[in-house]
Protein backbone atom coordinates (compact mmCIF):
# COMPACT_ATOMS: atom_id res chain seq x y z
CA UNK A 1 0.00 0.00 0.00
CA UNK A 2 2.66 2.33 1.12
CA UNK A 3 4.60 1.62 -2.29
CA UNK A 4 1.45 2.18 -4.50
CA UNK A 5 1.33 5.29 -2.71
CA UNK A 6 4.61 6.61 -3.10
CA UNK A 7 4.66 5.36 -6.60
CA UNK A 8 1.19 7.34 -7.54
CA UNK A 9 2.20 10.20 -5.92
CA UNK A 10 5.49 9.77 -7.82
CA UNK A 11 4.19 9.66 -11.26
CA UNK A 12 1.48 12.26 -10.70
CA UNK A 13 4.00 14.73 -10.00
CA UNK A 14 6.62 13.29 -12.79
CA UNK A 15 3.77 14.25 -15.31
CA UNK A 16 2.68 17.38 -14.47
CA UNK A 17 6.43 18.37 -14.22
CA UNK A 18 6.92 17.19 -17.93
CA UNK A 19 3.94 18.36 -19.47
CA UNK A 20 4.54 21.49 -18.04
CA UNK A 21 8.23 21.20 -19.12
CA UNK A 22 7.14 19.90 -22.72
CA UNK A 23 4.71 23.03 -23.11
CA UNK A 24 6.98 25.84 -21.79
CA UNK A 25 9.79 24.04 -23.32
CA UNK A 26 7.77 24.45 -26.81
CA UNK A 27 6.63 28.12 -25.99
CA UNK A 28 10.26 28.93 -26.18
CA UNK A 29 11.22 26.86 -28.50
CA UNK A 30 8.69 28.39 -31.67
CA UNK A 31 9.79 31.93 -30.42
CA UNK A 32 13.20 31.31 -30.49
CA UNK A 33 13.45 29.79 -34.11
CA UNK A 34 11.37 32.72 -35.18
CA UNK A 35 14.22 35.06 -33.52
CA UNK A 36 16.97 33.13 -34.70
CA UNK A 37 15.51 32.48 -38.35
CA UNK A 38 14.61 36.45 -38.00
CA UNK A 39 18.09 37.42 -37.55
CA UNK A 40 19.71 35.29 -39.71
CA UNK A 41 17.59 37.37 -42.53
CA UNK A 42 18.19 40.58 -41.05
CA UNK A 43 14.99 41.06 -39.32
CA UNK A 44 14.13 41.15 -36.23
CA UNK A 45 11.33 39.34 -35.82
CA UNK A 46 7.90 39.06 -33.46
CA UNK A 47 8.01 42.31 -31.71
CA UNK A 48 4.99 43.12 -30.76
CA UNK A 49 3.14 40.75 -28.32
CA UNK A 50 4.96 40.57 -25.24
CA UNK A 51 8.83 41.98 -24.62
CA UNK A 52 10.49 41.26 -27.80
CA UNK A 53 7.58 39.14 -28.59
CA UNK A 54 7.94 36.78 -26.28
CA UNK A 55 4.31 36.28 -25.94
CA UNK A 56 3.27 35.78 -29.52
CA UNK A 57 3.53 32.41 -28.97
CA UNK A 58 0.98 32.22 -26.31
CA UNK A 59 -1.07 34.09 -28.48
CA UNK A 60 -0.76 31.98 -31.16
CA UNK A 61 -1.74 28.88 -29.15
CA UNK A 62 -4.70 30.19 -27.82
CA UNK A 63 -5.55 30.99 -31.62
CA UNK A 64 -5.05 27.31 -32.33
CA UNK A 65 -7.45 26.46 -29.56
CA UNK A 66 -10.38 28.64 -31.14
CA UNK A 67 -9.88 26.58 -34.46
CA UNK A 68 -12.10 24.33 -35.60
CA UNK A 69 -11.22 20.62 -35.93
CA UNK A 70 -11.53 19.39 -39.09
CA UNK A 71 -12.06 15.29 -39.81
CA UNK A 72 -12.08 15.04 -44.10
CA UNK A 73 -15.11 12.99 -45.22
CA UNK A 74 -13.78 10.01 -46.15
CA UNK A 75 -11.00 10.01 -43.40
CA UNK A 76 -10.13 6.60 -41.51
CA UNK A 77 -11.58 8.33 -38.29
CA UNK A 78 -10.06 6.06 -35.61
CA UNK A 79 -6.44 6.22 -37.00
CA UNK A 80 -7.03 9.77 -38.13
CA UNK A 81 -7.14 10.91 -34.21
CA UNK A 82 -5.10 8.59 -32.77
CA UNK A 83 -2.31 9.98 -34.97
CA UNK A 84 -1.83 12.99 -33.31
CA UNK A 85 -1.56 10.78 -29.68
CA UNK A 86 0.62 8.30 -31.03
CA UNK A 87 2.63 10.70 -31.80
CA UNK A 88 2.68 12.46 -28.48
CA UNK A 89 2.81 9.71 -26.12
CA UNK A 90 6.84 8.45 -26.98
CA UNK A 91 7.71 11.80 -26.40
CA UNK A 92 6.47 11.87 -23.03
CA UNK A 93 7.90 8.35 -22.33
CA UNK A 94 11.47 9.51 -23.30
CA UNK A 95 11.98 12.25 -20.44
CA UNK A 96 11.29 9.32 -17.79
CA UNK A 97 15.11 8.33 -18.32
CA UNK A 98 16.42 12.31 -18.84
CA UNK A 99 19.21 12.67 -16.57
CA UNK A 100 18.24 17.01 -16.05
CA UNK A 101 20.70 16.80 -12.80
CA UNK A 102 21.72 13.84 -10.26
CA UNK A 103 18.36 13.97 -8.62
CA UNK A 104 16.51 15.37 -10.63
CA UNK A 105 15.36 12.15 -12.92
CA UNK A 106 12.33 10.15 -12.61
CA UNK A 107 13.58 6.66 -13.13
CA UNK A 108 16.94 5.85 -13.32
CA UNK A 109 16.60 2.41 -16.02
CA UNK A 110 18.98 0.02 -17.23
CA UNK A 111 17.79 0.32 -20.70
CA UNK A 112 17.99 4.06 -20.60
CA UNK A 113 18.97 5.00 -23.66
CA UNK A 114 17.32 1.57 -25.33
CA UNK A 115 14.25 3.28 -24.22
CA UNK A 116 14.35 6.52 -25.48
CA UNK A 117 15.42 5.30 -29.19
CA UNK A 118 12.96 2.75 -29.15
CA UNK A 119 10.49 4.88 -28.36
CA UNK A 120 11.13 7.76 -30.83
CA UNK A 121 10.92 5.48 -33.85
CA UNK A 122 7.42 5.23 -32.54
CA UNK A 123 6.77 9.18 -34.53
CA UNK A 124 7.50 7.27 -37.71
CA UNK A 125 4.39 5.29 -37.09
CA UNK A 126 2.72 8.02 -36.30
CA UNK A 127 3.44 9.69 -39.04
CA UNK A 128 2.59 7.04 -41.69
CA UNK A 129 -0.91 6.65 -39.34
CA UNK A 130 -1.44 10.66 -40.38
CA UNK A 131 -0.74 10.64 -43.95
CA UNK A 132 -2.62 7.25 -44.68
CA UNK A 133 -5.80 8.28 -42.70
CA UNK A 134 -6.46 11.66 -44.09
CA UNK A 135 -7.29 10.30 -47.23
CA UNK A 136 -5.08 13.04 -48.92
CA UNK A 137 -2.48 12.46 -51.71
CA UNK A 138 -0.21 15.17 -50.28
CA UNK A 139 -0.19 13.46 -46.58
CA UNK A 140 -0.22 10.38 -48.21
CA UNK A 141 3.12 11.22 -50.06
CA UNK A 142 4.51 12.73 -46.82
CA UNK A 143 3.97 9.74 -44.77
CA UNK A 144 5.34 7.23 -47.58
CA UNK A 145 8.78 9.55 -47.51
CA UNK A 146 8.87 9.66 -44.19
CA UNK A 147 8.75 5.63 -43.46
CA UNK A 148 10.83 5.06 -46.64
CA UNK A 149 13.88 7.85 -45.17
CA UNK A 150 13.63 6.15 -41.84
CA UNK A 151 16.25 3.64 -42.99
CA UNK A 152 18.59 6.09 -43.66
CA UNK A 153 19.43 8.26 -40.75
CA UNK A 154 18.29 5.86 -37.77
CA UNK A 155 20.38 2.67 -38.43
CA UNK A 156 23.41 5.50 -38.41
CA UNK A 157 22.11 7.15 -35.45
CA UNK A 158 21.56 3.50 -33.45
CA UNK A 159 24.90 2.52 -34.69
CA UNK A 160 27.02 5.96 -32.91
CA UNK A 161 25.36 5.61 -30.07
CA UNK A 162 26.72 2.05 -29.69
CA UNK A 163 30.27 3.88 -30.18
CA UNK A 164 29.60 5.35 -27.38
CA UNK A 165 28.00 2.98 -25.23
CA UNK A 166 30.58 0.08 -25.64
CA UNK A 167 33.34 3.08 -24.43
CA UNK A 168 31.25 3.11 -21.60
CA UNK A 169 29.86 -0.76 -21.10
CA UNK A 170 26.52 0.81 -19.94
CA UNK A 171 23.03 1.46 -21.67
CA UNK A 172 22.07 3.65 -18.10
CA UNK A 173 21.99 7.31 -18.75
CA UNK A 174 23.58 8.16 -15.29
CA UNK A 175 26.36 5.45 -15.94
CA UNK A 176 27.11 7.57 -19.78
CA UNK A 177 27.20 10.67 -17.38
CA UNK A 178 29.49 9.31 -14.55
CA UNK A 179 32.30 7.93 -17.56
CA UNK A 180 32.51 11.58 -18.24
CA UNK A 181 33.67 12.96 -14.82
CA UNK A 182 36.75 14.25 -16.45
CA UNK A 183 36.73 14.50 -20.12
CA UNK A 184 33.66 14.84 -22.13
CA UNK A 185 32.81 12.13 -24.61
CA UNK A 186 33.23 14.40 -27.88
CA UNK A 187 36.78 14.54 -27.57
CA UNK A 188 37.25 10.99 -27.96
CA UNK A 189 34.27 10.36 -30.65
CA UNK A 190 33.94 13.90 -32.32
CA UNK A 191 33.03 11.91 -35.54
CA UNK A 192 30.71 10.38 -34.10
CA UNK A 193 29.57 13.43 -32.56
CA UNK A 194 29.04 15.02 -36.15
CA UNK A 195 26.97 11.98 -37.26
CA UNK A 196 24.97 11.94 -34.26
CA UNK A 197 24.20 15.84 -34.78
CA UNK A 198 23.34 14.95 -38.80
CA UNK A 199 20.72 12.08 -37.65
CA UNK A 200 19.31 13.81 -35.33
CA UNK A 201 18.68 16.34 -37.04
CA UNK A 202 16.71 13.69 -39.51
CA UNK A 203 15.33 12.01 -36.76
CA UNK A 204 13.25 15.48 -35.65
CA UNK A 205 12.09 15.81 -39.55
CA UNK A 206 13.69 19.14 -39.51
CA UNK A 207 15.24 21.01 -42.77
CA UNK A 208 17.41 19.68 -44.22
CA UNK A 209 15.64 16.47 -43.68
CA UNK A 210 12.40 17.76 -43.56
CA UNK A 211 11.13 15.93 -46.68
CA UNK A 212 7.61 14.02 -45.26
CA UNK A 213 6.62 17.92 -44.87
CA UNK A 214 8.45 19.53 -47.29
CA UNK A 215 5.67 22.56 -47.53
CA UNK A 216 6.83 24.06 -51.20
CA UNK A 217 6.21 20.82 -52.54
CA UNK A 218 3.41 18.79 -50.52
CA UNK A 219 1.48 21.62 -48.14
CA UNK A 220 2.26 20.14 -45.23
CA UNK A 221 3.30 16.53 -45.63
CA UNK A 222 1.34 14.15 -43.38
CA UNK A 223 -0.60 16.79 -41.45
CA UNK A 224 -2.09 18.81 -44.24
CA UNK A 225 -5.39 17.80 -42.83
CA UNK A 226 -4.78 18.65 -39.50
CA UNK A 227 -6.56 21.72 -37.98
CA UNK A 228 -6.45 23.46 -34.92
CA UNK A 229 -5.41 21.89 -31.64
CA UNK A 230 -4.54 18.33 -33.43
CA UNK A 231 -2.12 20.47 -35.63
CA UNK A 232 -0.37 21.98 -32.22
CA UNK A 233 0.06 18.42 -31.10
CA UNK A 234 1.88 17.53 -34.04
CA UNK A 235 4.03 20.97 -33.54
CA UNK A 236 4.57 20.27 -29.93
CA UNK A 237 5.43 16.95 -30.63
CA UNK A 238 8.12 18.17 -32.95
CA UNK A 239 9.57 20.69 -30.74
CA UNK A 240 9.71 18.31 -27.68
CA UNK A 241 11.26 15.80 -30.43
CA UNK A 242 14.24 18.34 -30.68
CA UNK A 243 14.79 18.74 -27.24
CA UNK A 244 14.86 14.99 -26.64
CA UNK A 245 17.37 14.20 -29.23
CA UNK A 246 19.49 17.36 -27.63
CA UNK A 247 19.08 16.23 -24.47
CA UNK A 248 20.31 12.71 -25.65
CA UNK A 249 23.71 13.95 -27.50
CA UNK A 250 24.24 16.31 -24.49
CA UNK A 251 24.20 12.92 -22.21
CA UNK A 252 26.00 10.84 -24.23
CA UNK A 253 28.74 13.49 -26.12
CA UNK A 254 28.76 16.51 -23.85
CA UNK A 255 28.74 15.25 -19.83
CA UNK A 256 25.25 15.57 -19.61
CA UNK A 257 24.90 18.07 -16.44
CA UNK A 258 28.40 17.68 -15.74
CA UNK A 259 30.40 21.46 -15.35
CA UNK A 260 31.88 24.19 -13.50
CA UNK A 261 30.44 26.86 -10.68
CA UNK A 262 26.72 27.00 -12.38
CA UNK A 263 24.18 24.12 -10.83
CA UNK A 264 24.06 20.95 -12.99
CA UNK A 265 20.16 21.79 -14.03
CA UNK A 266 21.35 24.82 -15.60
CA UNK A 267 24.40 23.17 -17.39
CA UNK A 268 22.09 20.40 -18.67
CA UNK A 269 19.41 23.08 -20.21
CA UNK A 270 22.20 25.19 -21.66
CA UNK A 271 24.09 22.55 -23.26
CA UNK A 272 20.48 20.91 -24.77
CA UNK A 273 19.71 24.52 -26.03
CA UNK A 274 23.08 25.10 -27.90
CA UNK A 275 22.69 22.17 -29.49
CA UNK A 276 18.97 23.03 -30.68
CA UNK A 277 20.69 26.16 -31.67
CA UNK A 278 22.82 24.31 -33.62
CA UNK A 279 19.89 22.41 -35.47
CA UNK A 280 18.06 26.02 -36.11
CA UNK A 281 20.73 27.17 -37.56
CA UNK A 282 21.20 24.20 -40.06
CA UNK A 283 17.65 24.73 -40.70
CA UNK A 284 17.85 28.71 -41.81
CA UNK A 285 21.08 27.40 -43.16
CA UNK A 286 20.41 24.35 -45.47
CA UNK A 287 17.83 24.06 -48.38
CA UNK A 288 16.20 20.47 -48.42
CA UNK A 289 18.09 17.58 -49.75
CA UNK A 290 15.90 16.20 -53.14
CA UNK A 291 14.80 12.51 -51.85
CA UNK A 292 17.56 10.52 -53.66
CA UNK A 293 20.19 12.67 -52.06
CA UNK A 294 18.91 11.67 -48.51
CA UNK A 295 19.51 8.39 -49.40
CA UNK A 296 22.73 8.72 -50.75
CA UNK A 297 23.82 10.57 -47.62
CA UNK A 298 22.56 7.93 -45.18
CA UNK A 299 23.69 5.14 -47.54
CA UNK A 300 27.21 5.88 -48.88
CA UNK A 301 28.34 8.32 -46.06
CA UNK A 302 26.50 7.95 -42.93
CA UNK A 303 26.13 4.09 -42.39
CA UNK A 304 29.67 3.27 -43.46
CA UNK A 305 31.42 6.39 -41.73
CA UNK A 306 29.21 5.06 -38.29
CA UNK A 307 30.82 1.81 -39.14
CA UNK A 308 34.05 2.33 -39.62
CA UNK A 309 33.76 4.47 -35.85
CA UNK A 310 32.26 1.86 -34.03
CA UNK A 311 34.97 -0.55 -35.82
CA UNK A 312 38.02 1.79 -35.06
CA UNK A 313 36.45 2.52 -30.99
CA UNK A 314 36.03 -0.99 -30.95
CA UNK A 315 39.57 -1.61 -31.71
CA UNK A 316 40.65 1.02 -29.32
CA UNK A 317 39.23 -0.33 -26.39
CA UNK A 318 40.65 -4.05 -27.42
CA UNK A 319 43.78 -2.03 -27.25
CA UNK A 320 44.28 -0.06 -24.52
CA UNK B 1 37.38 5.67 -54.01
CA UNK B 2 39.71 8.81 -53.68
CA UNK B 3 36.88 10.87 -55.86
CA UNK B 4 34.18 9.71 -53.40
CA UNK B 5 35.95 10.81 -50.29
CA UNK B 6 37.13 13.85 -52.12
CA UNK B 7 33.85 14.85 -52.99
CA UNK B 8 32.35 14.13 -49.33
CA UNK B 9 35.18 15.95 -47.94
CA UNK B 10 34.43 19.03 -50.39
CA UNK B 11 31.00 18.74 -49.54
CA UNK B 12 31.16 18.94 -45.84
CA UNK B 13 33.62 21.92 -46.11
CA UNK B 14 31.18 23.73 -48.48
CA UNK B 15 28.27 23.08 -45.40
CA UNK B 16 30.23 24.77 -42.71
CA UNK B 17 31.31 27.65 -45.18
CA UNK B 18 27.59 27.72 -45.73
CA UNK B 19 27.05 28.00 -41.65
CA UNK B 20 29.96 30.41 -41.40
CA UNK B 21 27.82 32.84 -43.57
CA UNK B 22 24.43 32.63 -41.52
CA UNK B 23 25.97 33.11 -38.46
CA UNK B 24 27.35 36.16 -39.65
CA UNK B 25 24.71 37.80 -40.74
CA UNK B 26 22.82 36.10 -37.15
CA UNK B 27 25.16 38.70 -35.67
CA UNK B 28 24.87 41.77 -38.17
CA UNK B 29 22.57 44.45 -37.31
CA UNK B 30 18.82 44.29 -38.67
CA UNK B 31 17.91 46.32 -41.45
CA UNK B 32 14.15 45.99 -41.30
CA UNK B 33 11.72 48.88 -39.12
CA UNK B 34 8.36 48.46 -37.29
CA UNK B 35 6.89 49.86 -39.98
CA UNK B 36 4.07 51.69 -38.58
CA UNK B 37 6.14 52.81 -35.82
CA UNK B 38 9.15 53.51 -37.30
CA UNK B 39 9.89 55.23 -40.75
CA UNK B 40 12.68 54.40 -43.11
CA UNK B 41 14.73 57.61 -43.63
CA UNK B 42 14.81 58.22 -47.27
CA UNK B 43 18.03 58.28 -49.68
CA UNK B 44 18.71 62.58 -50.42
CA UNK B 45 17.91 62.22 -53.85
CA UNK B 46 14.39 61.26 -52.98
CA UNK B 47 11.33 62.56 -54.83
CA UNK B 48 8.49 62.47 -52.87
CA UNK B 49 5.88 65.49 -54.03
CA UNK B 50 7.05 69.13 -53.87
CA UNK B 51 7.04 70.91 -50.01
CA UNK B 52 8.47 74.45 -48.99
CA UNK B 53 11.98 74.57 -47.99
CA UNK B 54 11.88 76.20 -44.31
CA UNK B 55 14.11 79.23 -44.74
CA UNK B 56 17.01 79.36 -41.77
CA UNK B 57 16.68 83.30 -41.63
CA UNK B 58 12.68 83.53 -41.62
CA UNK B 59 11.81 80.11 -40.21
CA UNK B 60 9.18 80.44 -42.87
CA UNK B 61 8.50 79.19 -46.62
CA UNK B 62 9.96 81.95 -49.55
CA UNK B 63 7.30 81.38 -52.09
CA UNK B 64 6.02 85.08 -53.37
CA UNK B 65 3.11 83.33 -55.59
CA UNK B 66 4.58 84.27 -58.77
CA UNK B 67 3.03 81.40 -60.07
CA UNK B 68 5.87 80.40 -62.17
CA UNK B 69 6.08 76.69 -60.80
CA UNK B 70 2.10 76.39 -61.60
CA UNK B 71 2.60 77.64 -65.25
CA UNK B 72 5.70 75.52 -65.82
CA UNK B 73 4.25 72.74 -64.28
CA UNK B 74 3.26 70.35 -67.50
CA UNK B 75 -0.06 68.49 -65.58
CA UNK B 76 -1.79 71.31 -63.82
CA UNK B 77 -0.74 70.15 -60.48
CA UNK B 78 -0.33 73.03 -57.99
CA UNK B 79 -2.95 75.78 -58.05
CA UNK B 80 -1.38 78.73 -55.53
CA UNK B 81 -2.98 82.11 -54.70
CA UNK B 82 -1.06 85.16 -53.23
CA UNK B 83 -1.81 88.18 -51.50
CA UNK B 84 0.18 91.26 -51.46
CA UNK B 85 1.63 92.06 -47.93
CA UNK B 86 0.70 95.62 -46.27
CA UNK B 87 3.52 97.71 -46.12
CA UNK B 88 6.18 95.76 -48.85
CA UNK B 89 5.70 95.26 -52.19
CA UNK B 90 6.17 91.95 -52.46
CA UNK B 91 3.46 89.11 -52.68
CA UNK B 92 3.15 85.68 -49.81
CA UNK B 93 1.03 82.71 -50.96
CA UNK B 94 -2.06 82.33 -49.08
CA UNK B 95 -3.14 78.49 -50.54
CA UNK B 96 -0.48 76.35 -51.79
CA UNK B 97 -2.62 72.93 -53.16
CA UNK B 98 -0.61 70.27 -54.88
CA UNK B 99 -3.06 67.70 -56.92
CA UNK B 100 -0.40 64.79 -56.22
CA UNK B 101 -2.46 62.18 -58.47
CA UNK B 102 -1.24 64.11 -61.50
CA UNK B 103 2.39 64.95 -60.63
CA UNK B 104 5.18 63.12 -62.46
CA UNK B 105 7.48 63.77 -59.99
CA UNK B 106 9.59 65.75 -63.10
CA UNK B 107 11.16 68.12 -60.82
CA UNK B 108 10.42 71.39 -63.40
CA UNK B 109 8.21 73.49 -60.62
CA UNK B 110 11.71 72.82 -58.28
CA UNK B 111 14.23 74.01 -61.39
CA UNK B 112 11.74 77.06 -61.98
CA UNK B 113 11.20 78.67 -58.43
CA UNK B 114 12.84 81.98 -58.82
CA UNK B 115 12.72 82.12 -55.30
CA UNK B 116 14.28 78.84 -54.60
CA UNK B 117 10.75 77.74 -52.42
CA UNK B 118 10.54 74.69 -53.14
CA UNK B 119 12.00 70.64 -52.49
CA UNK B 120 11.04 67.03 -53.00
CA UNK B 121 10.16 65.79 -49.74
CA UNK B 122 11.18 62.60 -48.18
CA UNK B 123 7.42 61.13 -47.48
CA UNK B 124 6.63 57.91 -48.83
CA UNK B 125 3.73 57.12 -47.05
CA UNK B 126 1.85 58.15 -50.06
CA UNK B 127 -1.02 55.85 -50.36
CA UNK B 128 -4.86 56.55 -50.12
CA UNK B 129 -8.26 55.45 -49.95
CA UNK B 130 -9.62 58.22 -52.96
CA UNK B 131 -8.84 60.82 -54.99
CA UNK B 132 -9.26 63.48 -52.63
CA UNK B 133 -6.30 61.75 -49.92
CA UNK B 134 -4.17 62.67 -52.81
CA UNK B 135 -4.60 66.39 -52.76
CA UNK B 136 -1.97 67.80 -50.81
CA UNK B 137 -1.70 71.36 -48.86
CA UNK B 138 1.65 72.36 -48.55
CA UNK B 139 1.28 75.51 -46.55
CA UNK B 140 -0.71 73.32 -43.83
CA UNK B 141 2.40 70.58 -44.23
CA UNK B 142 4.32 73.88 -43.73
CA UNK B 143 3.00 74.61 -40.41
CA UNK B 144 3.32 71.30 -39.44
CA UNK B 145 6.98 71.28 -39.90
CA UNK B 146 7.05 74.61 -37.98
CA UNK B 147 5.12 73.25 -35.15
CA UNK B 148 7.33 70.20 -34.89
CA UNK B 149 10.00 72.15 -34.70
CA UNK B 150 9.05 74.67 -32.62
CA UNK B 151 9.34 77.64 -34.77
CA UNK B 152 6.02 79.82 -34.93
CA UNK B 153 3.97 78.83 -37.45
CA UNK B 154 2.97 80.38 -40.69
CA UNK B 155 0.16 82.68 -40.70
CA UNK B 156 -1.11 83.33 -44.55
CA UNK B 157 -1.60 86.62 -45.07
CA UNK B 158 -5.52 87.60 -45.44
CA UNK B 159 -6.85 88.99 -48.73
CA UNK B 160 -7.73 92.09 -47.48
CA UNK B 161 -11.06 93.66 -47.70
CA UNK B 162 -9.98 95.82 -51.21
CA UNK B 163 -10.30 92.21 -52.94
CA UNK B 164 -10.39 94.29 -56.13
CA UNK B 165 -6.97 95.56 -55.76
CA UNK B 166 -5.36 91.86 -55.56
CA UNK B 167 -7.11 90.86 -58.14
CA UNK B 168 -6.17 93.40 -60.16
CA UNK B 169 -2.51 92.89 -59.10
CA UNK B 170 -3.04 89.36 -59.95
CA UNK B 171 -4.22 89.88 -63.45
CA UNK B 172 -1.06 92.03 -64.25
CA UNK B 173 1.08 89.49 -62.90
CA UNK B 174 0.05 87.22 -65.20
CA UNK B 175 0.01 89.38 -68.60
CA UNK B 176 4.04 90.89 -67.35
S1 LIG C 1 7.26 67.78 -60.19
FE1 LIG C 1 6.61 68.25 -62.28
S2 LIG C 1 4.55 67.41 -62.38
FE2 LIG C 1 5.05 67.51 -60.22
S3 LIG C 1 4.27 69.46 -59.53
FE3 LIG C 1 6.40 69.83 -60.12
S4 LIG C 1 6.29 70.44 -62.28
FE4 LIG C 1 4.32 69.53 -61.76
S1 LIG D 1 7.67 79.38 -58.48
FE1 LIG D 1 8.35 79.39 -56.35
S2 LIG D 1 7.87 81.43 -55.63
FE2 LIG D 1 6.72 81.15 -57.50
S3 LIG D 1 4.73 80.38 -56.82
FE3 LIG D 1 5.97 78.59 -57.25
S4 LIG D 1 6.89 78.12 -55.32
FE4 LIG D 1 6.12 80.17 -55.10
Amino acid sequence: MQFLLAEGARIGISLIGVIGLVSINALFLIWMERKVSAHIQLRPGPMEVGFHGALQTIADALKLIGKELITPEDADKLIYLLAPIVMFLPVLVSFIVIPFSPTLLIRDLNVGILLIFAFSTMAVLAILMAGWSSNNKYSLLGAIRSVAQTIAYEIPLLITAMSVIIMVGSLKLTDIVAYQATVWNVLFQPLAFILFIICGTAETNRAPFDIPEAESELVAGFHTEYSGMRFAIFFLAEYTNMFIVSAVATVLFLGGWRGPILPPLVWFLLKVYAIIFLMMWFRWTFPRLRFDQLITLGWKILIPLSLANLILTALAIKIF
Amino acid sequence: MTAFIKDTLIGFWSLLAGLGVTIRYFVKPIVTVQYPREKLTMSPRYRGHTEFIIDPETGSHLCNACENCARTCPSNVISVTGVKVAGTKKKRAVTYVLDYSLCSLCGLCVEVCPTKALKFSDEYRLAGFSRQDMIIDVIARLQAQQRALGLPEEVPPVPEAEEAKTEETKGGEGES
